[in-house]
């Protein structure tokens, strides 16, 4: 190898690298940072409260008599705590963040400010509905948007997250048939192989039995062996298009018509609807319930795992069961639907209150900014930066399955063959590159895979420094001693490998005061 | 019948007493899994036909199911799982054992490999 | 369009890279019918900045923010005051814009606060273990319904007629379509009343709140002993985490799982979500728990970091055996709730509950003077519900008119329901005023 390259290579640089002690335990700026019940001193407190007026106490015989055990800590102290964390974090903001299926795209900050806004952030969801015209108005004009967009004719707002939409999704779809008289009939749900772990795990809550179809050597479904497992005992077909492949189906419409005519319904889980959104229409393609992402598809922010949002758009077959609450505008303004009535079969309540406004605002706020023609525009750089990335790493890399990609490229482990360097050495030597690995080991149907998303929010110059720097890599595991230098990845990350066999054996799930610890060991 | 026999679900099962037989993993498959962390274990007195789940073994990022390689009822669960998991990678065919059945009937005995046969299994699963 | 980078030459450099015509090739698998030829019609185009804040801003405008008004609105979601570095810690790009800490080595941020948050949660509530958290209240009450499913392996639910009509709503639902009974309580601010005697061979659980909708704090201590005896489990819900700072904590009084809303600590009312569900258990039940839990252990160097532990429970990797389809949760609403609650601390976690249920108190003297007006409520933190002489529902849309955010009518939670027509639930806060308070007496005995 070139060692004149004064940079990290498999067999040079090692000594300058070696772990390096300091007295304090900080790096520079990586802050070696204790619990926050670990600090502070009791006395100490980071908000003043006001005293209480002098009253007699109500509590009755339920004052509480312990400790909480909470540390005492002031203002400056927290700030800085939480700030040293925030230091060991990657974010979108930090840079490139490849995560397939999760789409790390831009935040704006545009966003967060409208969901600040008094109106929106200062209002209680049940203070009468006379006071909150406005923030009907704004879940009704989200509504319109996302109505417009898929094409569909109605849309549940209240599941928080993408799970939940699914089950949603999945009951409307239950109650149909429940009230078809054949819930005791059909019982299969299929789910292909390469689908997101919460599609069966959605199914199998609502009692339906979870029947896999396997994928064809293109990545899509195998239409033969989905035509074979139809039936009058099957409920529904719960698929991802673009698919977890990062893979058009080109089968839809007709696997659509097929669930059809076999009875059962269409569930297509759009977590990739970020790649079609202003192009194709879920409506057109024949999809019964559909989940949005609002934390993908329409970058309300992942806050390190949640909140969420996702509604979901339904057809006119299973609008009538959709739950508790719903916006209704008639003459006198908008109303709040909390109770069955009319016409409609709601199923009932899925979390508590209005669903997730905080993340609507924003949502809206994003959709507003881009608009319908910022969109379409953005789906297709989001198609076209994926299809950049595999073009560009095809001939060092091993991309899953030929031909272009949508919005996310597949690649598997065959260029790592005989290098004794894996999937997780390769992703945790891009940690060390300043890169937040992709999405690995996932979908399951590929070997190895590493599903690389780079969203529209990359300009080719990033995306430029991210290939020459996965070409890079991708040449260092054909190098002697590779596999030594990938296992030791990351080197350069506040930490290194953890131990998760250790954390699962024994779990240590919280902090507990020195005394009691020692007293448990004992 | 002292020696092993094992299933293509890579179970593995030892006459311990009579019609009283171990149960557990072989060293192949413990390799596959990687580092034992949790084994959840039968309820003693449950009645298992064989193919049944009996038990589930979980390493950092995934879960098994393991059958019951004959029918029968478990008569007893290797407790010192629970406290040190990692002896079904360091020992799969002996301290590692997971539970005791009592075989309803011996004749599916038949249907199992030996040592030989499964090494040969295992070679041609690639 | 200011988020997205490309120019015009970027697109053509990078097709030719690609080796297509145009973009619409890269759209080739979709079937040619459903290819939109055209951007989406009756929606607008880009705007400004400065555009979508007007649009925007003329929304909020339309609405009349609790802030604004004498408000007394709580049930489940409270006003209290969010310290200004809250909202600067949790927009901090390296928190609000990571993701699930997969890959902990560079996600030591999140799964550092998690590890806190998790032990700030079962201090409060006096339990072993927390998780790092759920979609709100009422869906960490489904979960913990389940959960006692799984651990008893029977399937009935017995809710008390205290539980907030809203998480027990959400368990019905859950009930039908998963295939286990609940069987709810008439609402009553006696909210234990009736329950040991539903108990059977069947029962997985029985659900309690604590403070009650009606914000009364009652004893389970002899009903979760009860509950034990019978092999199922007791689950409290805890719909305003703030009062653990002045009462009992469930943990003592023999519950088996815990949850609640998070929502009073860091985060604001925002309609009603984002929140942040609440879930602790005893340590025993660990391995059956829902969501994502975070665990201690050491890196290739030895030094102490944090990982995400016993996954095998989850979607991703049990699937359609997994303890629950949950995936995303409610990491932001949990920092914003880790750091609100380090900044109090013991000291200022007291104070805080002390002045709330002095307030309470205080509210309570006033509207119980208040000619027509009964108490319902004996012993209760910073809520309590009194009777009125006339719907309650008319009265708060009344009292609006006076400036005056005057509660949770009963017609509201248990719509139809005429023994709960004239109830009206009110709740104080340390952000009301003795002004407050007083103008809303006041606007009372004029409105009845």
């Amino acid at each position: 190898m070139d060692k004149s390259q004064g940079r990290t290579g498999v067999s040079g640089g090692e000594a300058a690298l070696a772990p390096v002690v300091t007295k304090s335990g900080h790096r520079a700026l990586d802050q070696n940072e204790p619990l926050i019940f670990e600090q502070g001193v009791p006395g100490r407190i980071g908000v003043d409260v006001a005293p209480a007026p002098k009253v007699a106490s109500k509590l009755g015989a339920f004052a509480r008599k312990a400790e909480v055990g909470l540390p005492c800590l002031s203002e400056p102290q927290v700030v800085r705590h939480f700030t040293r964390l925030s230091q060991k974090n990657y974010g979108i903001d930090s840079g490139l963040f490849p995560l397939g299926s999760c789409t790390m795209k831009h935040n704006p900050r545009l966003n967060e400010k409208m969901a600040r806004l008094p109106g929106f952030a200062d209002i209680h969801p049940l203070q009468p509905v006379k006071t909150v015209q406005g923030a009907l108005e704004l879940i009704d004009r989200l509504a319109h948007w996302l109505k417009a967009l898929t094409g569909m004719p109605a849309v549940a707002m209240s599941p928080a997250a993408g799970a939940h939409g699914e089950l949603c999704g999945m009951v409307a779809i239950w109650s149909a048939i429940a009230a078809k008289g054949e819930t005791a009939t059909r019982k299969r749900v299929l789910v292909p192989e390469s689908a997101h772990g919460t599609n069966p795990a959605t199914a199998a809550l609502l009692g339906f039995h979870v029947d896999p179809i396997p994928a064809a050597a293109d990545g899509r479904v195998d239409l033969a062996a989905f035509e074979k497992k139809l039936g009058p005992d099957v409920a529904a077909i719960m698929l991802t298009n673009p698919n977890t492949c990062g893979l058009f189906e080109r089968d839809i419409r007709k696997i659509a018509d097929l669930i059809h005519k076999a009875g059962g319904y269409f569930y297509c889980d759009g977590a990739n609807y970020n790649a079609i959104a202003g192009r194709v229409r879920p409506a057109d393609l024949g999809v019964d319930a559909m989940h949005i992402n609002l934390h993908k598809t329409f970058s309300t922010p992942h806050g390190g795992g949640g909140p969420g949002s996702g509604p979901v758009v339904l057809s006119d077959l299973l609008a009538p069961y959709a739950p508790l609450p719903y916006v209704v505008h008639g003459k006198d303004g908008f109303r709040l639907v909390e109770t069955k009535e009319g016409d409609a079969k709601p199923f009932g309540r899925l979390k508590a209150f209005n669903g997730q406004m905080g993340m609507f605002v924003r949502a809206l706020a994003y959709m507003l900014s881009h608009g319908a023609d910022g969109i379409r525009q953005a789906s297709e750089d989001a198609v076209l930066n994926a299809n950049y990335v595999q073009a560009r790493l095809k001939d060092v890399m091993t991309p899953a399955f030929g031909g272009t990609c949508m919005h996310e490229a597949l690649f598997d482990d065959t260029f790592l063959e005989g290098t004794g360097v894996s999937t997780l050495d390769f992703a945790k030597a891009m940690i060390d590159e300043g890169y937040h690995p992709m999405t690995m080991y996932f979908p399951l149907v590929v070997h190895g895979a590493m599903l690389v998303e780079p969203t529209e929010s990359e300009s080719k110059e990033s995306l430029d420094t991210f290939i020459d720097t996965l070409r890079h890599l991708a040449g260092e595991t054909k190098k002697p001693g590779a596999a030594d230098f990938f296992h030791a990845a990351p080197r350069l990350a506040p930490r290194r490998r953890l131990d998760e066999t250790r954390a699962a054996r024994a779990p240590v799930l919280r902090w507990k005061p020195p005394a009691a610890t020692k007293q448990a060991a004992e | 019948m002292a020696e092993l026999r094992f299933t293509k679900d890579h179970e593995w099962i030892r006459v311990a007493d009579g019609d009283t037989c171990e149960v557990g993993i072989s060293d192949f498959a413990q390799g596959q899994l990687g580092d034992v962390v949790f084994v959840e274990l039968p309820e003693v007195g449950k009645t298992i036909a064989k193919g049944g789940q009996a038990a589930v073994v979980e390493s950092v990022k995934a879960a098994s199911d393991i059958y019951a390689p004959v029918s029968g009822s478990v008569v007893a669960v290797n407790d010192a799982l629970t406290g040190e998991p990692g002896l079904v990678n360091t020992d799969p065919t002996g301290k590692g054992w997971f539970f005791k059945i009592k075989a309803s009937n011996t004749a599916e005995f038949q249907d199992l490999m030996d040592q030989a046969a499964y090494d040969a299994f295992v070679k041609s699963q690639g | 369009m200011r988020y997205l980078p490309h120019t015009e030459n970027d697109r053509r450099q990078m097709l030719a890279a690609i080796g297509v015509p145009s973009v619409d090739a890269l759209f080739a698998d979709v079937p040619e019918a459903a290819r939109l030829k055209d951007v989406v019609a009756g929606l607008s185009n880009t705007m400004t900045e400065l555009e979508v804040e007007r649009e925007m801003a003329a929304m909020a405008g339309k609405n009349r923010p609790a802030g604004s008004m004498a408000s007394f609105v709580g049930c489940g979601a409270y006003r209290h005051h969010v310290p200004a570095s809250v909202d600067y810690i949790i927009q901090r790009g390296e928190f609000l814009t990571s993701y699930t800490p997969y890959q902990p080595e560079i996600a030591q941020g999140t799964l550092q606060y998690l590890f806190e948050f998790q032990t700030q949660v079962a201090l409060l509530t006096g339990m072993e273990v927390a998780n790092a958290s759920m979609y709100d209240a009422a869906t960490a009450c489904v979960e913990a319904v389940m959960m006692a499913n799984r651990v008893t392996r029977r399937g009935k639910a017995i809710l008390s007629g205290a539980l907030h009509p809203h998480y027990r709503e959400t368990v019905e639902t859950h009930g039908r379509f998963s295939g286990f009974a609940v069987d709810a309580l008439a609402p009553s601010p006696e909210g234990l009343k009736g329950l040991a005697e539903k108990i059977d061979a069947t029962t997985s659980c029985v659900v309690v709140q604590y403070p009650n909708v009606f914000g009364r704090l009652e004893d389970f201590s002899a009903l979760a002993a009860a509950c034990q005896k019978a092999g199922a489990l007791l689950i409290c819900a805890v719909p305003e985490i703030v009062s653990m700072g002045a009462v009992t904590p469930p943990g003592e009084m023999g519950a088996d799982i815990v949850v609640g809303e998070g929502q009073s600590i860091g985060n604001g009312l925002n309609f009603g979500g984002p929140y942040v569900g609440l879930f602790a258990a005893k340590e025993k039940y660990v391995r059956q728990m829902p969501g994502r839990l975070c665990g201690e252990t050491v890196d290739a160097e030895g030094r102490r970091g944090w990982v995400l532990t016993l996954s095998t429970r989850e979607q991703h990797i049990r699937r359609e055996k997994a303890t629950s389809n949950i995936c995303t949760n409610s990491g932001l609403c949990a920092l914003a709730f880790t750091v609100h609650l380090s900044l109090l601390g013991e000291r200022g976690l007291k104070e805080l509950a002390a002045l709330n249920h002095a307030h309470a108190a205080l509210l309570a003297e006033k509207l119980g003077k208040v000619k027509g007006v009964s108490l319902m409520t004996d012993a209760f933190f910073n809520e309590f519900a009194i009777r009125l002489p006339k719907d309650a529902a008319g009265v708060v849309d009344a009292l609006v008119d006076k400036g005056v955010l005057a509660g949770v009518p009963g017609g509201r939670l248990w719509p139809g329901n005429a023994d709960m027509a004239n109830v009206l639930i009110v709740a104080a806060t340390e952000t009301n005023t003795t002004a407050d308070m007083d103008r809303f007496a006041a606007a009372l005995a004029e409105v009845i």
